[in-house]
């Protein structure tokens, strides 16, 4: 798998993201040693409903992992992202939550499953990271406890071996003297080993799928640069599909083979981290990399944030959901506020959601953003 | 974990002895400072109608005119080593625990109190099995299913029960199942030694009593304590690792909500052991209750100080056992 190389030319995020990061990740050739389809999600609408209307949380979304790829969900907070990973492990399940669309996991649709098959490939086939692992890890279990207790599960193993299973995995994600630190309980571990726990016991029963929920979010940043690292060196390791949620996108730039931008429950942008970093072509894409600190930009440069907040999802706004904050909206006819914008092809893999033209989209990029970034 | 127990021992006996130090400051120091002289304090241990010498003696003999410091450390000695009582020609020796001789019976207090012990204790267990099981589980149950026919039917009845005191649903109970249908004819207090079968069918209805009332709170504790936690991250974990439902229920759910509870509950007991004063009086058992509403009716002095001191005890000792069931159950908590 083409990486550029670890170290140096890495960014360190919280410092922002080096423009030679923006670069490799521009320049990364797309990768073609997977082997196949994991996960397919198709026209996926995920509904709440409660006492002040409909909650669409996410709303018609399409897009599929390949086995040994890392796709990189990005999108402001409230952009379904975290709802869509939970979809997919079936935690909505039991809630109010109507769920429509399809989930293909390898040959099998999740939607139409029956909740203990879903039940059965959790944990097994597929595997989630939380953002807190302070909160998602039991404070009256040990670690060693809790990492084994899914390979208990799924496996038919005794208590012993799972206890030197999960040993083994501590040892493997980087935790010093994992056969004492075992029979510790979180509150004992640093937030750092906490989140490498959180990793062990994601990966005891060797998932084909990994979710990370923003797995660096409640760390300081020289450990999430640790743990980021981690992350994609168990995937070259295991092969496994990767799917990081973030809202930062120095993560997608280092970790994401491709980028799926959502806003307001829908898909604005999606195709390689070529495509977004090097040639993106939603508004929304261009505000987030405008609103990125760069190491590279003079001091005296302000950032350009988005203006206005993310919409309710019970009143998204008609036609696209982005036009209140958009500034091309007068290029497009009035559509924008009338028209919802179908995911249109502008290249070969590359998919965007709006009414401007490829050919706007390309030459205001060109004239407009890419100078001012 | 030892060194922990260990500090708590230490601490324990002090806060008893601080507890000795305020029953005793409260029943001899404050009605001394209220004006009351030592000769009052004596007449109350002679018969009526005393003679002025008699009461000057008694107040002599049992040193009412000592400094408190004096008083206070032969009633603690008392407490620990028993007191030789001089009654002129002959004296007669209090074992320990000697709480003194009360003013109604003539007798030793503390063996009247180990008499009564038994029923307390008899009522208060039982009726923390029920309640806890049958609370707790109602309370789980309700959580799981919040909003259907039975969370509220539950919670309804729950309502009754803190609301409606002892004595209004022990009544009820009594004329229903005692005297209208004689399920649980001719209730009263039969001990486990005597016979096992029938201690356990007069006891069914002070303990359904009693339970309803202690069922009732510990129900919506346990319920909100669950909703509560099938509300943390921890249980998506749980969850997202595959985990049957009813584990993640029970394992991790049901064990987080229950600490506070178990907190609770120890203090409930011990608080019961002191004496289940209504469910005795309600029965007509002879319990601590019953001991400490003649003892109070009675104006029994050394009978108030031995039950207060005895009740005082069975909270601290709960308070210990909670402590130590803390460090045991959550593991933060250890030091």
């Amino acid at each position: 798998m083409a990486r550029w190389p670890r170290g140096a030319a890495s960014p360190k995020r919280g410092e922002g993201v080096t423009t030679e990061a923006l670069q490799a990740a521009a320049a990364r050739p797309a990768n073609t040693g997977h082997s196949g389809t994991l996960l397919e999600v198709q026209d996926l609408h995920i509904h709440f409903p409660t006492d002040d209307g409909l909650v669409k949380a996410v709303d018609g979304l399409t897009f599929t992992v390949d086995r040994g790829r890392t796709l990189g969900i990005v999108g402001e907070s409230g952009s379904g992202k975290s709802v869509t990973s939970l979809g997919i492990l079936g935690l909505h399940r039991g809630s109010s939550a109507r769920i429509t669309g399809e989930i293909w996991l390898d040959g099998e649709n999740l939607v139409a499953a029956s909740a203990d098959r879903v039940r059965q490939l959790r944990g097994s086939k597929m595997a989630m990271i939380f953002q807190d692992p302070l909160s998602a890890l039991h404070p009256y279990y040990t670690v060693g406890q809790q990492i084994s207790e899914a390979y208990l599960i799924h496996n038919q193993v005794g208590k012993k071996a799972a206890l030197q299973h999960a040993i083994d995995l501590l040892n493997r994600v980087g935790i010093p003297q994992p056969a004492t630190r075992v029979n510790d309980y979180p509150h004992q571990f640093s937030g750092g080993m906490r989140q490498r726990a959180m990793i062990a016991m994601a990966l005891s029963c060797d998932p084909e799928l990994l979710i990370a929920d923003e797995p660096t979010t409640a760390l300081d940043v020289t450990v999430q640069a640790q743990i980021l690292d981690l992350i994609s060196d168990l995937q070259a390791e295991y092969g496994s599909a990767v799917i990081i949620i973030t809202h930062d996108l120095g993560v997608v730039a280092e970790l994401a083979d491709d980028v799926l931008v959502m806003y307001a429950g829908r898909s604005a942008e999606y195709g390689t981290a070529e495509d977004i970093f090097g040639r993106p072509a939603h508004p929304y894409a261009w505000g987030l990399l405008g609103s990125m600190p760069r190491l590279s930009a003079a001091r005296t440069e302000r950032l350009m944030p988005i203006k206005g907040t993310p919409p309710s999802l019970i009143n998204v706004p008609p036609g696209c959901p982005f036009h209140p904050r958009c500034g091309y909206t007068a290029l497009t006819n009035g559509r924008s506020s009338t028209e919802v914008p179908e995911l249109r092809e502008v290249a070969s893999g590359h998919l965007v959601a709006c009414h401007l033209s490829a050919s706007q989209q390309r030459q205001i990029w060109a004239e407009q953003i890419k100078v001012n970034l | 974990m030892i060194t922990f127990i260990i500090r708590r021992l230490i601490a324990t006996v002090f806060l008893l002895v601080v507890v000795s130090m305020i029953t005793f400051a409260i029943f001899f120091l404050v009605p001394r400072l209220a004006g009351q002289n030592s000769y009052q304090l004596a007449t109350q241990y002679v018969g009526r109608n005393p003679t002025p010498a008699a009461v000057h003696d008694v107040e002599a003999k049992l040193g009412f005119n000592d400094p408190f410091y004096v008083q206070y450390g032969r009633f603690l000695k008392a407490i620990v080593f028993g007191a030789h009582y001089n009654n002129g020609p002959s004296s007669t020796y209090c074992p320990p625990p000697c709480f003194g001789y009360s003013f109604r019976t003539s007798q030793p207090v503390w063996p009247q109190m180990m008499s009564d012990a038994p029923v307390t204790l008899s009522i208060a267990a039982g009726a923390a099995v029920l309640w806890l099981v049958g609370g707790v589980s109602i309370g789980v149950l309700s959580a799981l299913r919040k909003g259907s026919v039975f969370d509220r039917f539950s919670m309804g009845t729950a309502l009754a029960g803190v609301s409606l005191p002892i004595f209004f649903t022990g009544l009820i109970a009594l004329e229903l199942f005692s005297y209208k249908w004689p399920i649980f004819p001719n209730v009263q207090f039969v001990p486990l030694t005597q016979n096992p079968l029938l201690w356990a069918r007069n006891l069914v209805l002070p303990w359904i009593v009693l339970a309803f009332l202690y069922a009732a709170l510990y129900a919506r504790l346990t319920r909100a304590g669950m909703l509560e936690t099938m509300g943390e991250d921890y249980i998506r974990t749980a969850r997202a690792k595959g985990l049957p439902e009813r584990t993640v229920i029970v394992k991790h759910g049901l064990r987080a909500a229950l600490t506070p509870i178990v907190t609770i509950f120890g203090m409930d007991l011990g608080l019961l052991l002191g004496g289940a004063i209504l469910t005795e009086v309600t029965f007509s058992m002879q319990g601590l209750g019953n001991f400490t509403i003649q003892a109070i009716n009675n104006q029994d002095l050394p009978e108030i100080m031995g039950v207060t001191l005895l009740a005082a005890f069975f909270i601290v000792i709960a308070n210990l056992v909670v402590d130590v069931l803390y460090a045991v159950v959550d593991p933060r908590v250890r030091y």
